[in-house]
């Protein structure tokens, strides 16, 4: 937590990659070029990322995809996947319905 | 790039990545520091997304209808990315005779001001919006209200002053202003010394221990605020809602999700630990409050939950203003969940503030020594 994270620092200029098309979050669609391009728009977080992009906030929650984009992002600013805070995990586990998440705790 | 700037902002808030924009726009270096990993990590990313006239303090009334009229249409088209502003209106509403009395006494303060904002019937409310409830009897109406998407508006500041040249720094915790000659002139973080010009404290709650460096003391509180996000439901109403009770409030995102806030009665007794930790009652709590307006919605499923803090001033009014003792630095805090609808109006005058230009609306409500006791 709180490391210094200079967002001028030169990450060097975004060059286009063949598999820029590849579609790594599979809920909200997102593709590998549009990842990096955030980067490259000074979204040097995972956190940053999922509010930018959506990454991670649909149906799974992240589940999928988030070691993907966490490699990415990583490569991208030239660090190591180890160097990069996973982004916080959020109730509930599984999507569930107003209804029923409606009912814990109701006064009957 | 050096540790020198015309000028330093704390906290990289949707305040202050407004106002560094503005600034850069200006032609002013700026440097911005934030304590967090995240830029826009506290209330500016944790919030409604409400860009709202009504319901205001009257003082804050002209900070939120300026916004409304002048930098939120164009607000996207100006950073080059979508902040998904909608300008559909806000419905706040009411159940019962009492909620609708609430309403009226609103309503007419904010016209006596000029807010176009009128009563409407269970009909006409219906007619806005088709999926309320039976039980809604009423509602006030304000056709100029809206909402955005507040992690993308705090992003597209940032990313457009970055742009611009603008120096951010995340993980740099401010740890005291330091004055020279009688001015404020140095920030001191627990790595590094900045200097500038105008120094501009923008830090939310944390405002508050860094303003006491210099002697100044706001007197605000923090207050825990937590959210619940549905799965993309097919697109159905683009207005902001309320309710006379402020049982919740929310409004469908461009994503097509609901996004809805609201509170259990016990945020108050929240165990937080400094991080702001989602109740296990609350959202439960919410979600029965939304079926009784919104029954169509029993069947959208809760995908997240999260929290956030405000920063409560003492009476519910932001401060926005020089420090006659410390020349130099500009406070901009204590928005008491009210910050994100008038942000770019409140960068636009910080933005004047600090390059010593009239502010285009009067900041006299907002001084931060407008505070005394009550005896």
């Amino acid at each position: 937590m709180n490391k210094r994270n200079d967002r001028f620092a030169d990450i060097g200029p975004l060059m286009p990659q063949p598999d820029d098309d590849m579609i790594i979050c599979r809920c909200e669609e997102v593709t590998k070029g549009e990842i990096r391009k955030a980067v490259h728009d000074g979204m040097f977080t995972l956190t940053e990322i999922r509010r930018y992009l959506r990454t991670g906030m649909g149906l799974c929650q992240g589940q999928t995809c988030s070691k993907l984009v966490k490699s990415i992002v990583a490569k991208e600013l030239g660090l190591t996947p180890g160097d990069i805070e996973p982004a916080v995990s959020r109730a509930p586990m599984r999507p569930v319905e107003m209804k029923i998440l409606g009912n814990d705790r109701k006064e009957v | 790039m050096g540790n020198c700037a015309d000028v330093i902002i704390i906290g990289s808030g949707i305040i202050g990545n407004a106002t560094a924009y503005y600034l850069a726009d200006k032609g002013c270096s700026v440097i911005v520091l934030e304590k967090s990993d995240h830029i826009g990590g506290g209330g500016s990313s944790r919030n409604g997304g409400g860009v709202r006239q009504s319901g205001r303090d009257r003082r804050e009334l002209p900070l939120a209808m300026y916004g409304a009229a002048n930098l939120w249409p164009t607000l996207s088209e100006e950073l080059g990315m979508d902040v998904e502003y909608y300008q559909k209106g806000n419905l706040r509403l009411g159940k019962t005779e009492d909620h609708l009395k609430i309403l009226k006494g609103l309503t007419d303060r904010a016209s006596a001001q000029g807010l176009g904002v009128t009563m409407i019937d269970q009909k006409e409310a219906r007619d806005i919006c088709p999926y309320l409830s039976d039980e809604v009897i009423g509602a006030s109406w304000c056709p100029t209200d809206g909402h955005a998407n507040p992690m993308l508006a705090t992003l597209a500041y940032y990313r457009k002053a970055r742009q611009l040249g603008v120096h951010f720094i995340t993980g740099e915790t401010v740890i005291e202003i330091k004055k020279y000659k009688g001015k404020a002139r140095q920030v001191i973080t627990d790595n590094n010394v900045y200097e500038g010009g105008t120094i501009i404290l923008a830090a939310g709650y944390e405002s508050r221990k860094i303003a006491a460096s210099v002697g100044v003391d706001i007197p605000m509180t923090q207050a825990l605020l937590e959210v619940l996000v549905t799965e993309a439901q097919p697109p159905m109403f683009y207005q902001m809602l309320g309710t006379a009770m402020a049982d919740f409030y929310g409004h469908q995102s461009t994503h097509g999700s609901f996004v809805f806030g609201g509170s259990s009665g016990f945020e108050d007794f929240n165990k937080s630990n400094g991080t702001p930790l989602t109740n296990s009652q609350t959202a439960s709590c919410i979600c029965r409050g939304i079926m009784k307006y919104f029954p169509c919605l029993s069947n959208a499923k809760i995908v997240r939950t999260w929290a956030g803090f405000i920063d409560v001033c003492a009476d519910h009014v932001p401060v926005i203003s020089h420090v006659e003792e410390v020349p130099g630095l500009i406070l901009a805090c204590a928005f008491t969940g009210h910050g994100f609808g008038i942000s770019p109006t409140v960068g636009t005058i910080l933005s004047q503030m600090a390059t010593g230009e009239e502010p285009v609306l009067s900041i006299k409500d907002f001084r931060y020594d407008r505070f005394h006791t009550k005896i």
